[in-house]
């Protein structure tokens, strides 16, 4: 029981950071209808310059600014530079690119830091807190629990209560309309890939610590993890990202903590060929079904 | 360099059409290259034996990125069914006694099969899904492979992989023939079935169905298409392509382990396909020589630069990687139609008797392929620029 509840605590917080990556997913999605590929090896980027700033300064704080304005940068560069060419041609197109990029920046680290893993220590205790002697979180997963939460708020309001958002979902759901009507689309677009972008390198630099270390390849599983995610809650949906992110994150901790570590991403995969089988458009998705 | 296949860019004997021209160029071109083998050293017969290897995994990769517009991810785990489905099958022979060629022929096709088998399954799941569903699905695939291995490691051995029992050259050609050479003999003659069975279906009915499906399924579908079982038949024939690869690398290496067929090597097979030009198995063939080709002059070019040992350490492989990339990008934002598709656009200015339909895009035309057959009437224009399969737009 008390090892039950323990896995449940530790998959919330791991959700929760799921959570926040499938969202930027969802974000990127719902602005340009393309699947980015390329995430998780531009989160890992954004990652190494949060590694070399809290190296250069000591304070973790410092090094998450950095990572979120080096993740909205990459955003920004991507879509100008690369994403904008290729607009309107089949997603085909817009996979091979991020294809590409993933290519590109993980070897580029590679060559820039070499292959090794590099150990990331939690600015927090790790050591769960006990509630009534039942083990329960450690500080950082609270930490990360809380951070994430606060995003996705944020986020939530920006889009639902604020004129910028209303451009940016008025930009994302009818572009020639919103044009005709003064919204400056483009740079709109720009922006939500920007920060699409900076919200999964807060992800992965939130992520980091729990895992083995940082390598140019520490977020290829986050990627199939959140895009798993954002499958199964929908690519349209920020509370699907939400609610599948704590699903998929309680999932695998109860499999990892029961079943083995080896046996998880095999649940993934099972998960995701039910779900796409069964409902492809997502379980809390409420646009129409794709056909064919 | 000797390329299993390097056919002549201007069409030879233009008399000839159909599944004949196919076989009788299969039949010119195979011969061929293996003479050619015979003059190589071991080193540059592996590098043969290799692209031929890579050439069935991108000749059946290009069927699903370029004809049917689907991105699979997957394979690199539909070679390493092959070579799994090799390996136990080669070591189940070994138990019962067997060796040689009667060891190699069940073995290899017990390969293709197992990778049949899981492509078959794949395309159930692809032909519901289209673009970024079915690429992320393979995804998944290819990155819970190693935990496949680990978690079945009483058949599977985990990390480590499966050893099989070595299977040299034929007794009446010792001394004629290296090892080398005889194993790269194999993969070709695999490739060499693996291509021209893939041109004849594309030339064939499923070719045609696969592509009006790709361009518009509802069309498809009203017109009498059972588009899903269609989008089933590529995957399957696709996988079948890239397991009898990896059966064949399994027979080369003897081993077959799930560190080989990460998600590194799925990506640099799609980044053949696209580079050698969507849907031509010509561009196939060249995606699979620069496979080889790069990597290898990669690593010439970070010995010979005078930079530090580390530094040296670090481009080896990484670099190879980066320059694909950067290739990967610029094709795919500049030349969609890959050097296949630049070569033809040229020579089409040059003689401009083919009016191009689609001028934005240079696209390798079917129609000239060496490998290409059919009768044009027949076709439903294809000059239709695989690199852009139109969707019905189902994602909205």
């Amino acid at each position: 029981m008390d090892r039950l509840v323990f896995l449940l605590g530790t998959g919330l917080a791991r959700g929760a950071v799921l959570a926040l990556f499938a969202l930027s997913l969802v974000l990127v999605w719902r602005a340009a209808r393309v699947v980015n590929f390329a995430q998780g090896a531009m989160a890992v980027t954004a990652t190494y310059v949060a590694f070399v700033v809290t190296g250069l300064t000591g304070s973790f704080v410092m090094g998450l600014v950095a990572a979120l304005v080096a993740g909205a940068a990459l955003g920004w560069a991507v879509e100008r530079g690369l994403m904008r060419r290729i607009a309107g041609r089949s997603p085909l197109a817009g996979v091979i690119v991020a294809v590409g990029l993933v290519m590109i920046l993980q070897s580029a680290l590679g060559i820039l830091v070499g292959g090794r893993t590099l150990p990331v220590e939690a600015p927090f205790d790790e050591t769960p807190i006990s509630v009534g002697g039942v083990p329960l979180l450690s500080p950082y997963d609270l930490f990360v629990l809380v951070a994430a939460l606060v995003v996705m708020a944020g986020l939530g309001l920006l889009f639902t209560r604020t004129p910028l958002g209303l451009q940016m979902r008025a930009a994302a759901f009818a572009p020639e309309v919103s044009r005709i009507l003064g919204v400056r689309v483009s740079r709109l677009l720009t922006l939500g890939w920007a920060l699409s972008s900076a919200v999964a390198a807060l992800a992965a630099v939130l992520l980091v610590p729990t895992e083995l270390g940082l390598t140019p390849h520490a977020t290829d599983m986050l990627f199939v993890l959140g895009f798993t995610v954002a499958v199964v809650g929908g690519l349209d949906s920020p509370v699907g990202a939400l609610v599948g992110g704590v699903g998929v994150g309680v999932l695998i901790s109860l499999v990892t903590g029961y079943l083995g570590a080896s046996v998880a991403p095999l649940a993934v995969l099972v998960l995701l060929v039910v779900v796409l089988l069964v409902r492809p458009q997502g379980l809390l998705a409420v646009g129409e079904a794709r056909r064919a | 360099m000797s390329t299993p296949a390097a056919p002549p860019a201007r069409r030879v004997l233009p008399g000839l059409t159909g599944a004949r021209r196919t076989l009788l160029l299969a039949a010119l071109v195979t011969p061929a290259v293996l003479v050619a083998v015979l003059f190589l050293d071991p080193f540059r017969s592996y590098q043969v034996a290799l692209v031929a290897v890579y050439l069935c995994a991108t000749a059946g990769l290009t069927l699903v990125v370029g004809l049917a517009g689907q991105v699979s991810l997957g394979h690199a785990a539909l070679m390493a069914a092959g070579g799994y489905g090799y390996a136990l099958t080669a070591n189940a022979l070994t138990e019962a006694g067997l060796e040689g060629a009667a060891r190699v022929v069940p073995s290899v096709l017990a390969g293709a099969l197992v990778a049949g088998a899981l492509g078959l399954l794949l395309g159930l799941a692809g032909a519901r899904l289209h673009g970024p569903y079915l690429a992320g699905l393979t995804l998944a695939l290819v990155l819970a492979l190693p935990a496949l291995a680990t978690t079945w490691s009483t058949v599977l051995r985990g990390d480590q992989g499966i050893q099989v029992a070595f299977d040299g050259v034929p007794e009446p050609l010792q001394g004629f023939v290296a090892l080398e050479q005889w194993q790269a003999w194999v993969a070709v003659v695999v490739a060499a079935v693996v291509v021209t069975g893939l041109a004849l279906l594309r030339d064939g009915r499923l070719g045609l169905r696969i592509r009006a499906v790709r361009d518009d399924a509802v069309a498809a579908r009203l017109a009498g298409i059972p588009a899903r079982r269609v989008m089933v038949a590529t995957f399957t024939a696709s996988a079948v392509g890239a397991g009898l690869g990896g059966a064949v690398l399994c027979y080369v290496t003897q081993s077959v382990a799930p560190g080989g067929y990460g998600l590194a090597l799925s990506l640099l097979l799609l980044v053949a396909v696209v580079l050698g030009g969507l849907g031509s198995l010509r561009g196939a063939m060249v995606g699979a020589v620069l496979l080889v080709l790069v990597p290898w002059l990669a690593g010439l070019a970070a010995d010979a630069l005078p930079v530090p040992a580390d530094l040296a350490q670090r481009l080896d492989g990484n670099l190879a990687v980066l320059l694909f990339g950067v290739l990967l990008v610029v094709v795919m934002v500049a030349a969609p139609g890959g050097v296949v598709g630049a070569l033809q656009s040229r020579s089409r200015s040059r003689h401009s008797s083919r009016p191009s339909r689609a001028p934005s895009t240079p696209a390798p035309d079917p129609a000239d392929d060496p490998a290409a057959v059919g009768p044009a009437a027949a076709e439903p224009d294809p000059a239709e620029p695989p690199a852009e399969p139109t969707y019905a737009d189902t994602e909205r």
